[in-house]
């Protein structure tokens, strides 16, 4: 359904031949960022999904090959980035100074 | 009807938190959130388990709803102020909802469960009871909401508002794009339809525009004022944070959810589809 499922884990069970995933966490201070609001928005910076970061920072998103950004939302902070994601898997970082 | 009728902010509701008949529900399609922090003495509510039949996709009915609103301790007499995640999404399928079923004192608190989190602002994890009570809920409004044959039959008639995010209209995704892209539906979108992403009405933190914004972003879309709205998504609940837009902060008359949406529409046979941007 449309809720966002738990976040990281395995990929057992999804198929990277034809999926794009994008997944990574976000960090501040050395640590993973718990229950950030990560955005995923599309090339033209249109709102495309939110997760919530799982305790252990991790965020996924099953997307499209194409160019997105990434936004997080935190008290600490936010953090942006920009990248290229093909059929596969695509892991990034999301730094919050 | 205006803003301040159905919208509190979360200043609001932190400063009524406790107060006799507002009760405050957090409605969320995984309650795990609910129970690690919620509003202090707010109730939960499952999207799945306690608003949708077990067996057939539908509402529970009117009996079911009374038994479910008595059980939480919701009465006739009570405001009820719902929040919830995902940028309020459910907590607005569950306003139009209660709606449906003839609760006229609901309010959205505005930002949800997101901006409340990014304020910093108390949570409980104290388990929450409310004494049963004997609600008695109204024959479902269906003039709020739309069915499939009024929906195909509103092609190039009424507006036709598609709410999903601009991939998911163009039929490039099938499905919002933090789940897996897979299902029976052909993907596109109803003919007719303009896309406005139900995300155009709300800001970063989740709140929701003025109504000035709101205004602008729907006319400039080319939605118009003259006809009745029609409103859809993926499953309906995206499409009721932009029934809320429309009906309650906007003021439009006549406009329906179409909680079939896209699961139900592109898996219709026979019916057209467009494609593309």
């Amino acid at each position: 359904m449309c809720g966002a499922p738990k976040q990281g884990g395995a990929l057992a069970g999804v198929d990277l031949s034809t999926q794009t995933v994008i997944q990574g966490s976000v960090w501040h201070d050395g640590s993973p960022v718990a229950g950030a609001y990560v955005r995923l928005l599309d090339a033209t910076d249109e709102f495309t999904a939110e997760v919530v970061t799982s305790p252990e920072g991790e965020f996924r998103f099953f997307a499209a090959p194409g160019e997105w950004k990434l936004r997080s939302l935190a008290p600490v902070g936010r953090a942006e980035r920009v990248l290229s994601a093909e059929v596969g898997l695509n892991e990034t970082t999301l730094a919050i100074a | 009807m205006s803003r301040s009728d159905v919208l509190v902010s979360a200043d609001w509701a932190q400063e009524h938190l406790g107060d006799a008949g507002l009760v405050f529900v957090e409605v969320d399609e995984d309650t795990s959130a609910y129970d690690k922090g919620h509003l202090e003495g707010a109730v939960k509510l499952d999207w799945k388990t306690d608003l949708q039949d077990p067996l057939r996709r539908d509402f529970v009915d009117k009996e079911q709803f009374e038994q479910l609103l008595s059980a939480k301790g919701i009465s006739n007499d009570d405001t009820v102020v719902l929040y919830g995640g995902n940028n309020n999404w459910f907590a607005a399928y569950a306003y139009w909802y209660f709606k449906l079923y003839g609760h006229d004192a609901v309010k959205l608190v505005d930002g949800g469960r997101k901006k409340w989190e990014l304020d910093s602002r108390p949570l409980s994890d104290a388990e929450v009871t409310r004494p049963a009570t004997q609600y008695r809920a109204q024959e479902p409004d269906t003039s709020i909401r739309a069915f499939r044959d009024e929906v195909v039959a509103a092609i190039d008639t009424k507006n036709l508002v598609d709410v999903r995010s601009p991939d998911e209209f163009a039929g490039k995704l099938v499905a919002p794009a933090h789940l897996p892209q897979e299902g029976a539906q052909r993907p596109g979108h109803i003919p007719s339809a303009v896309n406005v992403p139900w995300s155009k009405a709300a800001n970063e933190d989740g709140t929701f525009k003025s109504d000035e914004e709101l205004a602008a972003l729907y006319a400039d879309a080319g939605l118009d004022d003259g006809k009745a709205t029609i409103a859809y998504c993926r499953i309906g609940e995206r499409s009721s944070h932009t029934w809320f837009v429309l009906h309650e902060l906007l003021g439009h008359a006549d406009v329906k959810n179409y909680d079939g949406s896209w699961t139900e529409y592109g898996s219709l046979v026979g019916v057209p589809i467009a494609k593309g941007a």
